[in-house]
């Protein structure tokens, strides 16, 4: 297979990037403006000898891909706002059973119904603490078709890295947005494959975990004996409900992310080398504040931009790094302040932290976000 | 910012019109063939057909930042509302297109370049009425320098439904050469 350059939809090179990287089933439940992710997933996993699933609802989406990854295959699902609430309980499944999967959410305005057809960024602390208990996630952000592409498949290599549930924010402009995408001969694409145990049947336990944390999962129908409960379980994967095996276990799921923040954190730096303001933006936010720093530069502002790529865990080391080092943090983003409250958390009152914020349902005008810049 | 090539493009009618498909087959001339950058984005109401839509161009050597447009250097219009609905945000010296059967403009427009073109009838003539959005496409292409129209041909060809190509590739010569005798007066 030969490079392609197409003309697609964010939401259709999100599936194509899922496609790419080897993902082999779907699950899902229409809804705007995440239903395209479904139809191209609809259309193409047939081709690739794949399973797509319509459920009756995203309770039993999000099931559906644990299930399946259970059995072996890259799973993935799509939705967005009210059905990314429905799926919370699921994904806690999924990270207390440590299943690779991924979720995709391309925003839209809520609460509840909210504006269905039009954007938001509403979702971000929701991607972070949704689900309930205390627990480390990975979440990763896109603003044009191609990082859509691109994101998605780095979002299943984490999640097989590090045996995770990984989170795909994106939002209804970029999910609707068309451009050119190059997909690369898939030959080419960096794929991390599933980690499987070499132990043999009878030595085999399931969460029993390799020096980085992360335990070794087993084919299935191969002869290991498996066990995975929402429980808290032991490291042959048995409940056992005391405070002991709850810190055994809880250390694991935490530091498996924490201990490799340094592998998971990815960002651009923009015009930083003198940079005096630096904006902080991710997702479609990210491209009025481009422009708006090229505005800024044409007159004569030293800005910069930090651009998120992965959300959670959050780039807090270099915001700690850079907060003593500027004159102030512009955060755009589309809501009252949410990524926001962390640049504030990781400067600890070393800068000055302005939040560009919006109630959604559209996207800023890049002289929104230059009037804060030229204020600052 | 902008490079030599920039344009701002706004496609307009109603849902079923083929708006986003000529959105899609611009951007696509631009990028595959043209090899410069192009956005589309859209916007339309909830249902699917006969509901106001419009598709945001921009074609650009640059890199796009922002994808809306919101003062196009062309306008296309094939319905009376989605021509009073974007005839003011065109701006000055901007390239009008508009169905002739479909849209009573505004007299004596001097802000902007205006033609007409009957495409909607003209496609029914050549078959059907579904391919007027090609018809204006073609029209574009010689009224205007946005993309090649070479490129556009390409883009038309890969992107209507299979076995329609030859006749929408017919739609398009038929919008091409109307605009090539309303250039040179003859038309």
């Amino acid at each position: 297979m030969e490079e392609t350059e197409q003309f697609i939809m964010g939401d259709t090179a999100c599936a194509e990037g899922a496609i790419a990287c080897g993902c082999k089933f779907f699950a899902g439940y229409p809804i705007t403006p995440a239903t395209e992710v479904a139809e191209r997933m609809a259309k193409r996993l047939p081709q690739v000898g794949g399973t797509y699933i319509q459920m009756e609802d995203e309770m039993a989406s999000m099931a559906a891909i644990l299930g399946a990854s259970w059995g072996g295959l890259k799973s993935m699902t799509s939705t967005s706002g009210p059905g990314f609430s429905l799926m919370m309980e699921n994904i806690g499944l999924g990270i207390i059973m440590e299943v690779p999967c991924v979720v995709v959410n391309v925003q839209r305005a809520g609460p509840s119904t909210g504006l269905p057809t039009l954007c938001a960024q509403g979702d971000m602390m929701q991607a972070r603490w949704g689900s309930h208990g205390h627990y480390e996630i990975i979440a990763l952000s896109a603003s044009s078709p191609q990082e859509l592409f691109d994101i998605t498949i780095k979002a299943f290599n984490l999640s097989e890295k590090y045996r995770l549930p990984v989170l795909v924010l994106t939002d209804e402009v970029v999910g609707h947005m068309t451009e050119k995408v190059v997909i690369p001969p898939y030959d080419k694409i960096d794929v991390y494959p599933r980690r499987i145990s070499t132990l043999p049947p009878e030595e085999y336990l399931p969460y029993v975990s390799d020096e980085d944390m992360v335990a070794p999962m087993v084919g299935v129908g191969e002869g290991y004996r498996i066990h995975s409960t929402g429980l808290t379980h032991d490291k042959r994967g048995y409940p056992v409900i005391t405070a002991p095996v709850q810190k055994e276990m809880m250390d694991r799921l935490i530091y498996k992310i924490r201990n490799n923040v340094d592998d998971i954190v990815k960002y651009e730096e923009i015009e930083m080398a003198d940079a005096e303001i630096v904006v902080i933006a991710y997702g479609i936010s990210a491209r009025p504040a481009l422009k708006a720093l090229e505005m800024a530069r044409d007159r004569g502002i030293k800005c910069g931009m930090m651009k998120l790529i992965t959300i959670w865990p959050f780039p807090e080391k270099r915001i700690k790094e850079l907060a003593p080092q500027v004159r102030g943090f512009v955060v755009p983003e589309i809501n009252y302040g949410q990524i926001c409250l962390e640049v504030e958390r990781c400067s600890a009152g070393k800068t000055e932290i302005v939040l560009v914020g919006h109630a959604g349902g559209a996207i800023f005008h890049p002289n929104e976000i230059l009037e804060v810049i030229s204020r600052l | 910012m902008s490079g030599e090539v920039y344009h701002e493009i706004i496609i307009s009618g109603y849902g079923g019109q083929g708006v986003i498909l000529n959105g899609s087959i611009l951007g696509k001339a631009a990028t595959i063939y043209d090899k410069i950058n192009a956005t589309l984005v859209q916007s339309y109401g909830p249902e699917a057909r006969g509901g106001a839509c419009s598709a945001h161009v921009i074609i650009s050597e640059e890199t796009i930042s922002y994808p809306y447009v919101h003062n196009p250097h062309i306008l296309i219009s094939m319905s009376q509302e989605a021509y009073e609905n974007n005839i003011d945000s065109l701006r000055d010296g901007g390239l009008l297109l508009t169905d002739t059967d479909l849209v009573k403009r505004r007299k004596n427009d001097e802000r902007h370049v205006s033609y007409s073109i009957p495409a909607t009838r003209m496609a029914e003539k050549l078959g059907n009425k579904m391919m007027a959005n090609i018809v204006i496409l073609g029209y574009l292409a010689s009224l205007s320098d946005a993309v090649n129209a070479e490129s556009l041909r390409n883009a038309v060809e890969k992107s209507v439904p299979k076995g329609t190509e030859e006749k929408n590739l017919k739609a398009f010569e038929k919008g091409y050469k109307r605009g090539e005798k309303q250039k040179s007066g003859t038309g």
